[in-house]
């Protein structure tokens, strides 16, 4: 295990307080871990990444955090119903061509889930598309034709595709510079963040 | 920094890993998962490093078909200087600085029961009858290597592995270990392994024996008394293995169409095979002449292979990898026969390998998830086929390399 412990984002550290302490948690798009490790070392959690991206596994198996190399648009088949406390889906929603049946896939296998993904109905980036052009912000800093972005939806567009799979919504907020936005998050706040249940 | 460590460092590429086989006798019968036993037999290992004073830092490798204790290092003559070509089977993983370092842990390379390179086997004297074991050398299982491995880490002073690691038949090796010693294993590296054969992989074996035993040398598996070898049954079990170790696309690279340059020159062209795909002009219109490069390539592997290695040992190890199952006993549930292991698990398979494919990784993976034990699990996007696993892939070292350095390593 690194010796020091990981330095979240303001926004990480909120999404962290969601995950209860001692919670079996299974991180999909873990990144180079440093979500888990931070819940593992702070929280006492215990659990599983899963990462597609070679560098990624590497940093995580050199960081002592166990992680699966998949392919999520292949699916959670290796994970049984119900079988982590939290499934984290953080910034990794919108890499997914299969993102519904991932959210469903979230369900099954989470008793919660937790997703975060950058709100396209921001204000500046409902200021930019008003002015005729797409989006480059801090949370969107991709051009159009670069971006690895493939699904792009709002707050509300989320809330509506849960309520379509007949999800439990727990809690959801809006998150900018590490505040949680609870007044109109859908224009306010650069990532949307929900906690939801199997309905 | 003191000048003889800055020397070590700076010239640690350089400095020879010397490897030396030792024997170890044991006299009590092994008892085996046939219900046989083996009277007394000797093992012969090799060992890198220092064990440390908290034996805390043993690090054994288990081997597959056609390897050995030679894990790493090479071998000197007896003025120093180091014979050629005599790098260990797993010389790219394991050494100083390597990524299962030898200066950190006490590296243990074990010849398996049956095989043919120094430890008890069909070539050697059957003590009940003062004869060749031949076919008569009992059947040996995964298990039986497992018990006849701890029993040597026992007369080494060993009680609990820091890890146990082997790639293909030797990651079947590791997988049960840590069900035949849960205590006794704190981490196990599977690479490219399975839980078991498909009956393709059975398949496979099997045509690799039957060349075996229908080769008129082999006299039922007692062809020492004849002072001959089956050496052509050998040559095509061989070719056979080495065509599935191997990827299409890996052997396309390879080889392609291309003939052999003696075929090209005989035919009056000039070019080199290497750049000129087969042409029609150059064909010999034959059936038994070796005219493509890949013919020829794999009867040289067939040919090296038919002169070291042994036509029993061979049926054994084929015999040992068809008949491992842990599910089997567990109604083919591989999450309930995994439920005993304890160990933290590092599995690596790579995408191109079709003998043993990541899909076999990944229901290890998945058994193990189902028991809510640790593991990691990396699926090399490597081009070689089942090969991958001897061979110096950036990804794959790396990911051995740290995972030693971050859980394996004795704090």
């Amino acid at each position: 295990m690194l010796k020091t412990a990981p330095v979240l984002s303001a926004d990480q550290l909120s999404i962290a307080r969601l995950v209860p302490k001692g919670s079996r948690v299974l991180d999909l798009g873990c990144g180079d871990g440093a979500m888990l490790d931070y819940l593992i070392r702070e929280r006492g959690c215990t659990g599983y990444g899963v990462e597609i991206d070679d560098a990624n596994i590497q940093a995580c198996v050199a960081r002592g955090v166990n992680v699966i190399q998949l392919n999520l648009d292949e699916g959670l088949a290796m994970f049984g119903d119900a079988s982590f406390d939290v499934v984290l889906q953080i910034d990794t929603l919108q890499h997914l061509h299969n993102a519904e049946v991932m959210l469903r896939e979230t369900a099954r296998v989470g008793r919660t889930g937790i997703v975060a993904f950058p709100n396209f109905g921001h204000w500046p980036n409902r200021l930019a598309v008003l002015r005729g052009r797409m989006p480059v912000t801090k949370v969107l800093p991709y051009q159009w034709y670069d971006t690895p972005n493939i699904r792009v939806g709002t707050l509300r567009d989320f809330a509506a595709l849960a309520q379509k799979n007949r999800l439990n919504i727990l809690d959801s907020f809006g998150l900018q510079d590490g505040q949680e936005i609870r007044f109109w998050p859908n224009a306010r706040a650069s990532r949307a963040v929900f906690k939801f249940q199997h309905g | 920094m003191p000048g003889f460590l800055l020397f070590a460092v700076l010239f640690r590429p350089f400095i020879l890993l010397v490897a030396k086989p030792q024997s170890m006798h044991f006299a009590d019968a092994l008892p085996l998962q046939s219900g046989a036993s083996i009277r007394a037999y000797d093992l012969t290992y090799e060992t890198y490093g220092t064990l440390n004073a908290g034996r805390s830092n043993a690090v054994l490798i288990c081997h597959a078909l056609n390897a050995s204790h030679h894990v790493a290092g090479v071998y000197v003559d007896e003025r120093g200087v180091e014979l050629p070509k005599s790098e260990g089977w797993w010389d790219t993983m394991i050494g100083p600085g390597k990524p299962v370092d030898t200066d950190v842990f006490f590296v243990i390379g074990v010849n398996n029961l049956g095989s043919c390179f120094g430890s008890t086997g069909p070539m050697q004297v059957n003590p009940d009858s003062g004869e060749i074991y031949g076919a008569d050398f009992p059947v040996v299982t995964v298990q039986d290597w497992v018990q006849a491995q701890a029993r040597l880490l026992d007369a080494l002073g060993i009680q609990t592995l820091a890890a146990v690691m082997g790639g293909s038949l030797g990651g079947m090796q590791a997988l049960s270990w840590t069900l035949q010693y849960p205590d006794r294993v704190r981490h196990a590296v599977a690479v490219a392994s399975a839980p078991n054969l498909t009956a393709e992989n059975i398949a496979f074996n099997e045509v690799a024996r039957r060349a075996i035993v229908t080769d008129p040398d082999f006299h039922g598996g007692h062809f020492y008394r004849h002072g001959v070898l089956p050496q052509r049954g050998l040559r095509i079990a061989r070719m056979i293995g080495h065509i599935t170790y191997l990827s299409d696309d890996v052997m396309n690279e390879k080889f392609g169409r291309q003939l052999r340059q003696a075929v090209v020159e005989t035919a009056g062209l000039e070019a080199s095979p290497a750049d000129v795909p087969a042409r029609a002009a150059a064909y010999r219109y034959s059936t038994q002449d070796v005219e493509f490069q890949i013919e020829s390539y794999l009867r040289y592997q067939g040919d090296k292979f038919s002169e070291y290695f042994d036509a029993n040992t061979y049926l054994l190890i084929t015999r040992a990898l068809d008949y491992f199952d842990p599910a089997g006993e567990h109604g083919g549930q591989l999450a309930r026969a995994l439920a005993p292991a304890k160990a933290k698990f590092l599995l690596v398979s790579f995408k191109t390998d079709w003998r043993f494919s990541p899909a076999r990784s990944r229901e290890i993976v998945k058994a193990l998830l189902d028991n809510q034990r640790d593991v990691s699990y990396a699926e090399i996007d490597a081009p070689h086929g089942h090969d991958a696993f001897l061979l110096d892939d950036p990804r794959y070292m790396g990911i051995v390399r740290s995972y030693f350095e971050s859980k394996v390593a004795p704090c």
